[in-house]
């Protein structure tokens, strides 16, 4: 046990004390921030400034009328459709809208002219523009009239509660969930990669050096492992400790200075209009605050610890594996593909499964297996989780851990000392079958 | 008392047979030679010694106990293909290994700075081994291998990578740890290393035990009765199957004695001239293990 201790404080205060991991620790959190302040820089100048867009309408119906917002304004005229193709040509209007004699009823043959392809937003709000006056039309001439319409429309959001088994009632919005999830899953995901290459390196570095020698004839290969694992997850651990800190501080500097303080909604906006004008900020905002209160975040930390440490354990010991049973880096790829299978599975079924339907058969299934579930359960745990599932998936991944570092172990205890002889997956099941 | 004491040690890897019921015994202080051509089981004894191995069959005793991790606190190795943490500086590093072994910090580090000043690599500790000359690396691994003051001393051809000058320094080291009662197994191909430190000797070929014993014993089993020869003032002509040719008036040959005894055929050669000079020829531990080698490939 005492040797295991050496082990790791050798090899988290060789790699804390490097100057490689100082510029790492400090720049990666610069980055995000800076590339996040270019982007709000380029569309607050857009903002400020707004360049205005003329969109020459034609209506042949004499019906429509399209609020120019911020970014577009349109013009109405009589010009032919050759006349309005020949303007934007030579740059006068952004683009050109032609709506001919139409059936309400069935309306085609509306087109657009534009020298750029005009974006999905454009469209669609040029879309539900005229569809909303279609509408209005046709209610009109059966009879109801324009002032009745305007009473009647209604501005409907939906506000989700869930109840839990207390009784208490919790404020809930799927996005925000969805982003914690989204976020604590891909967290976790880059972790084990760049840190279970670490491992990989550091001992693929004791084997080929010869120091794996000297060190088994002080220390059991198993202890060496663990400490090696352990050790680098620490450095890990206080890598990320330390990126959170600094991105959070740099990240409200830059948001500071900006003078947001809600830069998501913000850029919404900017990149959609229409969809801002349709939000009640105010509104929005407080019941953001009012989900992320609901949020338990102590549970939440503690879960998103268990997984971190827990999917970094058990791929550890699998990336030290794989470090023993080759010779130098470059041989390693033929062995990760039993690594990075598993992985991805998680990651996708993140993405494809668990944060659009935390509930269903194929969710519980992804994290509840020890492979899948530290990637796969942060997704559910962000929209609450039962606490059964919740255990089940936790003990399998203490089980998993075990048998990963008990198979590990054995390739391990065995690769470290074979030099020069090729290793494929036959020779890997010898060793793990030996005694 | 035998420091250890190996007793039908079998290894095999799939159907190759690295140790066949080898037995061995390696007294308490001294330095016992452990020879043996490339491929012969060395490495694998050692590593079974070293615990990092474990045999098939047969038992090892350190110091008359069944040898268990307790005891890898009292050995110190040094194998063949050396190693270090290119990154760690000479102190740490040095600091690292002997805790290993289980030595308390406050020593460790007392005994560090007392070899490194020995070694007159002191001023080198805050270096990374990176920025070592291949010699001065080489110490350190000496150092390593014996700073938590081990009772046995293994080193695996201890003197390949040093120039002669550091080759010498540390075969004075290995006979002042010789003096202090530790107990070295100098595994190893240069047979002039073998004459010049061994007491006692083993060789291994082919995993077994061909030869056992000390090294004067087993010169004089190996000698080919056969003398060297000064004369002067050569008055008749030689015997022909004698192949002399006098120089100068003296003459140095070497002749066989066969059934002779030494004293019968000093008789004779003082018929043909003044006897000046008259030494058994004992063979070379190279000419021992090459002949040995050659006699074993036949079998």
């Amino acid at each position: 046990m005492n040797k295991i201790w050496l082990v790791i404080q050798r090899e988290y205060l060789s790699r804390v004390q490097k100057r490689s991991f100082l510029l790492a620790t400090l720049l990666t959190p610069l980055i995000f921030p800076s590339i996040m302040g270019i982007f709000l820089w380029i569309s607050i100048g857009e903002s400020e400034n707004p360049s205005l867009q003329i969109i020459e309408v034609v209506d042949e119906n004499n019906i429509f009328f399209i609020e120019s917002s911020e970014q577009y304004a349109f013009s109405f005229s009589k010009i032919s459709t050759e006349e309005g193709k020949k303007m934007v040509n030579e740059g006068d209007r952004f683009g050109f809208l032609y709506i001919p004699k139409i059936d309400l009823s069935n309306p085609s043959g509306i087109t657009y002219f534009g020298e750029k392809n005009p974006s999905m937003n454009l469209i669609s709000f040029l879309e539900s523009s005229i569809k909303r006056r279609i509408e209005e039309q046709r209610l009109f001439e059966s009879g109801i009239s324009s002032e009745a319409i305007n009473a009647y429309r209604t501005e409907v959001s939906i506000q989700a509660i869930t109840l839990d088994n207390s009784g208490e009632e919790k404020v809930t919005d799927a996005t925000v969930n969805y982003a914690i999830g989204f976020l604590a899953g891909i967290m976790i995901y880059m972790f084990i990669f760049i840190y279970g290459n670490q491992i990989m390196q550091g001992v693929i570095e004791e084997k080929s050096s010869r120091i794996i020698e000297i060190l088994v004839s002080s220390i059991k290969p198993f202890q060496l492992m663990m400490g090696k694992i352990i050790g680098i997850g620490a450095v890990g651990l206080t890598q990320f400790l330390i990126w959170i800190i600094l991105i959070g501080g740099i990240s409200s500097i830059v948001m500071g200075y900006f003078g947001l303080q809600m830069p998501q909604q913000q850029a919404m906006e900017l990149a959609n209009p229409e969809l801002g004008e349709m939000m009640d900020s105010q509104n929005n905002l407080q019941n953001i605050l009012q989900v992320i209160n609901g949020i338990d975040f102590i549970q939440l930390t503690l879960t998103f610890i268990f997984y971190f440490l827990g999917g970094y354990l058990l791929y550890g010991a699998f990336f030290a594996a794989v470090g023993a049973a080759v010779d130098a880096p470059s041989e390693a790829q033929q062995f990760m593909l039993p690594i990075t299978i598993p992985l991805l599975i998680g990651y996708l079924g993140l993405f494809v499964f668990v944060l659009n339907d935390p509930n269903s058969n194929v969710s519980f299934w992804l994290s509840i297996i020890p492979f899948t579930s530290p990637i796969a359960m942060m997704g559910r745990v962000s929209y609450g989780v039962p606490i059964f599932d919740l255990i089940l998936s936790m003990s399998l991944l203490v089980g998993g851990f075990f048998f990963s570092t008990w198979v590990a172990g054995k390739v391990y205890r065995i690769g470290i000392l074979i030099h020069g002889s090729k290793v494929n997956y036959k020779t890997l099941w010898r060793w793990i079958k030996t005694n | 008392m035998e420091i250890l004491e190996i007793q039908n040690l079998t290894k095999t890897y799939g159907n190759q047979k690295a140790l066949s019921n080898l037995s061995l015994s390696i007294p308490k202080g001294g330095i016992f030679g452990l020879l043996g051509p490339n491929g012969a089981g060395k490495t694998t004894l050692i590593r079974i010694i070293n615990q990092i191995i474990e045999g098939d069959s047969g038992k090892v005793f350190f110091k008359g106990e069944i040898l268990q991790p307790k005891h890898i606190s009292q050995i110190g190795y040094l194998p063949e293909e050396r190693g270090l943490y290119k990154k760690m500086k000479v102190w740490d590093q040095l600091v690292y290994f002997a805790r290993l072994k289980d030595m308390p910090a406050p020593l460790a580090k007392e005994r560090v700075g007392y070899w490194l000043k020995k070694m007159d690599i002191i001023s080198w500790k805050d270096k990374r081994i990176d920025d070592l000359s291949k010699g001065m690396a080489q110490k350190v691994q000496f150092i390593s291998t014996i700073i938590h003051e081990p009772e046995l001393l293994i080193l695996d051809e201890p003197f390949s990578g040093f120039d002669p000058l550091n080759a010498e320094i540390i075969k004075n080291e290995i006979i002042e740890l010789k003096e202090k009662g530790i107990t070295v197994v100098l595994s190893t191909h240069r047979m002039e290393s073998v004459e010049l430190l061994c007491d006692q000797i083993a060789m291994i070929h082919r995993s077994h035990k061909i030869l056992e014993g000390r090294l004067t014993d087993i010169k004089q089993r190996f000698r080919p009765n056969t003398y060297e020869i000064k004369l002067s003032g050569i008055n008749t002509t030689l015997p022909e199957n004698w192949n002399a040719y006098p120089v100068n008036g003296v003459a140095v040959f070497s002749i066989p004695l066969g059934q002779d005894s030494p004293n019968g055929t000093l008789t004779k050669l003082m018929q043909y001239g003044e006897v000046v000079g008259f030494r058994e020829i004992l063979p070379s531990m190279e000419e021992i293990f090459i002949q040995q080698i050659k006699n074993h490939s036949y079998e």
